[in-house]
């Protein structure tokens, strides 16, 4: 008895099946990777407390008003000087009046004391200033603390920050340059 | 001499195309992976602005998008910039019904790791997005991000 052959099923149109919903999930979906710069909001404060009471060398005031200008500490700025400033500012100056106090800190993870800075940024903008030069003054404050984790990192692990992986290095340094941006209540100056 | 003699009225012989859809179906696999569905239809122009110093969001399930921009349609809704939840046009006052919604939608573990995501046209005042970055505050929803595009500031 002959063995009957199957017929061949014609897989010929496969292809465009699968072209269909290949450019189907082409056109349906996005591939761009979310980058941003991420920062916590101070939780809200419900009963009129008294403002703590900082010292005023600890604070490093930064204005944007409604015409995008800066003012840092007082003074007008420039926006390519304020990484500068802020390195400037939060790196321990022990001794030194006209700088941050310092305080000693413990660091877990390395077992050792460290001097760290007191120092907070206050941001301040007006309700006009644009979108644009926000981001461009948290940009720079970031990567003025971005450069001192990275000088930590140098110091302590011979790598930058951003190179290193394992997760108890991060927490030292994260632990050792605290990101301390604090953002004012905001405030109408300029109008809109 | 026969070697060198060329086939002739044979015709060439036909490619054999039965391992194209599986090349097909390796690229479509490999779309579905690295993408993600779009999930809303923006209504708000959002032309980041670009940053340096950015971070990658991780887990983007985790991740509530609020827009905030002139809209598209300028003609209809006018130019100054309007917040968007959804699908739809929102006001200040929708903000935290938005926050507690984007909250049950995940799981109870998951809940202290939501980030929001204010994608914010760079031309926006910054009037309206600190009255965003307060109703945030008030409802709970700390961990923000700003999102940017990486590359270097550049001033319009």
């Amino acid at each position: 008895m002959a063995k009957k052959v199957p017929p061949e099923i014609n897989a010929g149109s496969m292809a465009d099946i699968a072209f269909l919903l290949l450019i189907f999930f082409l056109v349906t979906t996005t591939m761009d990777v979310d980058t941003g710069i991420t920062r916590k909001l101070p939780p809200p404060v419900e009963t009129e407390t008294p403002d703590n009471e900082v010292n005023n060398r600890n604070v490093l005031k930064v204005l944007v008003n409604n015409q995008d200008r800066l003012l840092i500490d007082g003074k007008p700025g420039d926006i390519n000087q304020l990484r500068y400033k802020v390195v400037d500012f939060i790196t321990p100056h022990p001794g030194d009046d006209t700088y941050p106090e310092v305080t000693t800190k413990h660091i877990d993870q390395l077992n050792i004391d460290i001097p760290i800075s007191k120092g907070i940024v206050s941001l301040k903008n007006d309700r006009g200033t644009s979108y644009d030069m926000y981001i461009r003054v948290q940009n720079e404050l970031a990567a003025g603390f971005n450069e001192l984790k990275d000088r930590f990192a140098m110091e302590m692990y011979k790598q930058k920050y951003s190179q290193l992986i394992d997760k108890d290095k991060i927490d030292a340094v994260n632990a050792a340059v605290p990101v301390a941006i604090s953002e004012a209540e905001p405030e109408d100056i300029g109008g809109k | 001499m026969s070697r060198f003699k060329t086939k002739k009225g044979k015709g060439s012989p036909a490619i054999n195309t039965s391992s194209l859809p599986d090349i097909i179906f390796m690229l479509l696999f490999f779309f579905m992976v690295t993408t993600v569905m779009r999930e809303v239809t923006l209504k708000v122009k959002t032309k980041l602005p670009q940053a340096t110093e950015v971070q990658k969001l991780e887990r983007k399930s985790l991740v509530s998008y609020i827009y905030i921009g002139p809209p598209v349609k300028s003609a209809l809704y006018g130019t100054n910039s309007r917040i968007q939840l959804n699908d739809t046009f929102a006001t200040i006052d929708n903000i935290q019904e938005f926050v507690a919604k984007e909250r049950e939608d995940r799981d109870e573990a998951d809940k202290k790791f939501i980030t929001t995501s204010l994608k914010v046209d760079g031309l926006t005042k910054m009037g309206i997005v600190t009255d965003v970055k307060q109703e945030l505050r008030k409802a709970g929803a700390l961990k923000i991000n700003y999102s940017t595009r990486k590359g270097k500031a550049e001033k319009r």
